[in-house]
């Protein structure tokens, strides 16, 4: 009965080590913390109207940022836990790690930052600007957005709910390669905790990019021709179609893994014919694209910024475009180069290795667009334009190891060596990472409807870029030193240590990086009123998304721009600007169907993970439910009619332009204002206490 | 519409970030020194051609990568919104040629890298015997939670995390794996890595051609004792192995059946063990448990 009711859910499953004790004290104070907040604030019924049941693509793009924001910290400080272990662990010390629980850390620290940060601020950034730069009012499918960042959400709980209940997380690799990940050599529930966050997220990213695909294809403004659409959508529709082609696969190749788990197949097994080559190859034909999908966009976001800050149209746009369906058709056959070592023939090799090395042939084309934009503009260095100055240099130092680790016989010697972790770590940091912070840094005056402040976001990227050559650069020394990944412990004699101090002291510095975002997110919100957007085009933009007032009213544009060349917003505003008119204005309406069928999901997950049978039939039947009642819900619009529309207009323009704020500074408050500024609010504090 | 901004110009930031990364250098071989860098040190054929080949792939890579950095952050530098002598043309339109020209450059370091690539890939192939003429000397290997068991089958001896073989002599791995995820064999002195995996021989061709004791480890991951699973690799002249085989008959125990079990057994940081005699065909039951055949499987060729 009670294994019934409960399957293999018991007290044993309970935090019982330090690090599960420890996440899951600041996991439940976090979420008390949130409570109260809102309820002391009287904010749970415009939270659940306004955000969590909203369609609105600007809202969700929000939510996504909010989310990924956070995860971020999660796998930064995962990411110091694995640099503090290594920098011990040398000889006879053995760190202060067990090597179970670092296993656990990097296969976390790897799933959080690829699906849960990068995916994430990525379908942020397209929910946010896409629709904007298309000059459409809302996606293809609204609910299926909401339902894709649901999903997400769902995976993000999963993939933290082993503090919680259950106490421990895969430590296989963040890829779970079989035969590791199958019950023979990993019998705990970690390995379905992987499976069940990464499968329901991974659904939510397959609808999210069936929706942008839709709404690219067919919810451009008239006039705007594939040709003349702007790059950042351009590389968005690569990404989702990259996704939509490897995803499913991802999740097929995930079910064969949970059939072998629950059921005793054989598809990835050591014994009964099962080949866990198999799942090596299944899963990086989904792991490679999956790189390219991140990047892309990113590419998208730098040919934006480039134009926009050297006040220059892009440099041979076919070739940039080309260059990006270039890759992204390239990026599908190469998956073998990650496993150049299982003993292939040479022709196969070779084969793939050529393939990869064409890939350096578009990217170094978009390198080559951006310096020819850059060329006779007139350059201004804000913090976007940092950001991609930063990146084109990492790009380039990982995209060369990355040539180097295609040529088999190379890859022979640096595989699975840190060589391989710096490698990637540049790609992924400096190439989607820094993307997606130069766009954080371009856009968020769009959507918080003031600017960043420049001193704290250069301190920034100062940080990032300093700390990251100081905890990469020892990488690949490390590895050309025969030193392989995810060690836990080293011999004194081999002479490492040295370098992973160093890589150390590169890691606090990123984290110095982090905190001066916060700082700088915080001291922009205090001087809002200094760093307003009123014009709503503060870096004299050029593509669609500057017409709009920042932030843009929930159905975008009054009424839908033509458009007739590329750069539409630039000409635009050389024949006198966006000018309004006013119509009805259909919206979808909000709905909660979303967050239904994610917790079904969830409890799904949670049940097959348990084993408790009951649960996932009827989360199922839940699910199914949602689904067909949300299927006939035919009132799902709503008319805002030309009227209120031309109403809503008037009065955001009456609004009162600049409300004195308390905090009066001329200048952009530098890091020693901001300290002085919160030591004396927290000194007011006390005081008044007394 | 836009006017440049008044600031002076400056070297400022250039000259940090050069000051910056020589400094980053200058880190790096202070730390480097007196250490052993083993890819860049190598002690045999394989290895010395495999550092080759990436010194040659590099410095094809540097040849496009640091005139277009250049060229990337000149062009920043000279066209930034301060400089008053820089023209300002945003309407210059790039012609075709521009368009060729961008296709055309990195598609021939594309090729040169193809054109290196393929020939080596195929000369280096691990599983190709060294000289095609003589017949390689045979290590079986077994990759075990968390240990390597060396059977030598010509020498009839055993040996558990360190393995001794002549200088100059071509060597031949047969890699395999028993109850034991994926691991793989990776000696970074003598030469690229290779999977160990259960009902397969990789096969690994190698040779040293200096004396020395180098270290070997597995380089995938296998699970919770993956960091401890190390071994040595000692290279001695062709008089001294024959001695040392000589020795390890006369003194230690046998691996049979049993003794082998025990072996299968999961443990970490294991000490080096010698058998003086290892009973036949253990290497080939072990194989059969999952191919259900004495054929050793080998992928391609």
């Amino acid at each position: 009965m009670r294994e019934f009711l409960i399957g293999k859910l018991s007290g044993r499953a309970l935090p019982h080590e330090w690090f599960t004790i420890g996440g899951s004290i600041a996991f439940i104070l976090l979420v008390v913390g949130a409570i109260v907040l809102i309820t002391y604030t009287k904010r749970w019924k415009w939270l659940w109207n306004e955000w969590l049941t909203s369609v609105d693509p600007k809202r969700i793009g929000i939510m996504y940022f909010l989310v990924g924001g956070f995860m971020l910290l999660r796998g930064g400080l995962d990411a110091i836990m694995l640099w503090l272990q290594q920098a011990l662990a040398s000889g006879s010390s053995q760190g202060y790690l067990t090597a179970d629980h670092y296993q656990q850390i990097f296969t976390a620290h790897g799933n959080i930052m690829v699906f849960f940060v990068a995916m994430a601020f990525i379908f942020g950034l397209i929910n946010y600007i896409v629709p904007l730069q298309i000059g459409a009012r809302d996606l293809a499918s609204p609910f299926l957005n909401s339902l894709g960042f649901w999903l997400y959400v769902g995976g993000v709980v999963m993939v933290n709910m082993f503090f919680l209940l259950g106490g421990e997380y895969a430590a296989t690799g963040w890829l779970a390669v079989a035969p590791l990940s199958g019950t023979e050599f990993s019998p705990g529930v970690g390995v379905d905790y992987w499976i069940w966050s990464l499968q329901i997220s991974g659904i939510g990213t397959t609808l999210g990019a069936i929706n942008f695909i839709m709404t690219i294809l067919k919810m451009r403004a008239k006039g705007m021709t594939l040709w003349k659409m702007p790059l950042f959508t351009w590389g968005s529709l690569c990404s989702m179609i990259m996704a939509v082609t490897v995803f499913p696969l991802l999740t097929a190749t995930i079910f064969l893994l949970f059939f072998d788990r629950y059921l005793g197949t054989h598809f990835f097994t050591t014994t009964g014919g099962g080949n866990p080559m198999m799942y090596t190859n299944l899963i990086w034909m989904w792991g490679h694209p999956e790189v390219y999908i991140l990047m892309l966009p990113s590419f998208g976001v730098f040919s934006e910024i480039v134009t926009t800050f050297s006040r220059k149209r892009i440099a041979s746009y076919t070739s940039n475009v080309l260059g990006m369906i270039g890759v992204s058709s390239l990026a599908l056959s190469v998956w073998l180069h990650h496993f150049f070592t299982m003993g292939a023939g040479a022709n196969v090799n070779a084969f793939f290795g050529v393939m990869t090395v064409l890939i350096a042939i578009p990217t170094t084309i978009l390198v080559f667009t951006w310096i020819a934009t850059m060329y006779k503009g007139m350059i201004k260095f804000s913090t976007p334009m940092l950001w991609f100055l930063g990146f084109v240099g990492l790009f380039a130092i990982g995209g060369m190891a990355g040539v180097i680790l295609a040529v088999p016989p190379a890859d022979f010697q640096l595989h699975n060596s840190l060589f391989l972790v710096a490698h990637f770590h540049t790609m992924v940091v400096g190439g989607v990472l820094f993307g997606i912070f130069a766009g954080l840094a371009f856009w968020f005056p769009k959507l918080a409807g003031f600017r960043l402040n420049e001193r704290l976001g250069k301190y920034a990227f100062w940080c990032w870029i300093v700390g990251f050559l100081m905890a990469f650069t020892p990488l690949y020394v490390l590895g050309i030193m025969g030193a392989t990944r995810r060690m836990d412990h080293y011999e004194a004699s081999t002479g490492w240590q040295p370098f992973f101090i160093m890589a150390l002291i590169g890691g606090i510095i990123i984290m110095i990086g982090v905190a001066m975002q916060l700082v700088q997110i915080i001291a922009s919100i205090m001087q809002r009123h200094l760093l307003a957007d009123k014009t709503g085009d503060p870096w004299d933009g050029r593509t669609l998304e500057w017409a709009t007032p920042s932030p843009p009213p929930s159905y975008n544009f009054t009424s839908i721009p033509a458009v007739s060349t590329r750069d539409a917003f630039y000409e635009m505003k050389l024949d006198g600007g966006f000018k309004k008119v006013y119509e009805d204005i259909h919206m979808p309406k909000n709905t909660a169907s979303g967050i239904y069928i994610s917790i079904f999901a969830f409890l799904i997950g949670f049940g097959f993970i348990w084993e408790i049978i009951w649960l996932v039939v009827a989360s199922f039947i839940g699910m199914l439910w949602c689904l067909i009642k949300r299927t006939f819900d035919d009132e799902s619009e709503y008319t805002i009619t030309a009227k209120e529309v031309k109403a809503r207009e008037d009065a955001a323009a009456k609004l009162p332009s600049a409300t004195k704020s308390r905090i009066q500074q001329k200048e952009e408050m530098g890091l020693i204002e901001f300290i002085r500024i919160v030591l004396s609010w927290a000194m007011s504090i006390v005081r008044r206490k007394r | 519409m836009a006017k440049r901004t008044k600031k002076s110009s400056s070297l400022r930031p250039i000259v940090l970030v050069v000051l910056g990364l020589c400094s980053l250098a200058g880190l790096v071989s202070l730390l480097l020194r007196d250490t052993d860098v083993a890819l860049v040190n190598p002690k045999g054929y394989v290895a010395t051609e495999q550092y080759k080949l990436l010194v040659t792939v590099t410095v094809l890579l540097l040849e496009i990568a640091v005139p277009t950095l250049l060229l990337f952050y000149f062009v920043a530098w000279k066209y930034r919104e301060s400089n008053h002598n820089a023209t300002y043309a945003p309407d210059i339109t790039h012609g075709k040629l521009f368009s060729a020209y961008l296709w055309i450059i990195p598609s021939i370091t594309a090729l040169l890298i193809a054109i290196v690539l393929w020939p080596a890939t195929h000369q280096l192939q691990p599983q190709k015997p060294i000289y095609a003429n003589t017949d390689p000397m045979v290590i079986q290997v077994v990759a075990m939670r968390w240990k390597w068991l060396f059977i030598y089958p010509e020498q009839n001896i055993a040996t558990v995390n360190f393995v001794q073989v002549p200088i100059d002599t071509p060597l031949e791995f047969q890699l395999s794996a028993d109850e034991t995820p994926m691991s793989s064999f990776w000696i970074p002195h003598l030469g690229g890595q290779l999977y160990a995996m259960t009902g397969h021989v990789n096969r690994l061709n190698l040779i040293a051609s200096e004396t020395g004791d180098f270290t070997g480890s597995s380089a995938e991951i296998n699970g919770p004792g993956f960091a401890g699973m190390r071994f040595t690799t000692r290279v001695s002249t062709a008089n001294d192995f024959y001695q040392w085989v000589n020795t390890v008959k006369s003194s230690g125990e046998t691996l049979d059946a049993k003794e082998y079990q025990e072996l299968l057994e999961p443990s970490e940081y294991n000490e080096p063990v010698l058998y003086s005699r290892s009973e036949e065909d253990l290497y080939g039951n072990m194989l059969m448990k999952y191919t259900g055949s004495h054929d050793h499987h080998t992928e391609s060729e």
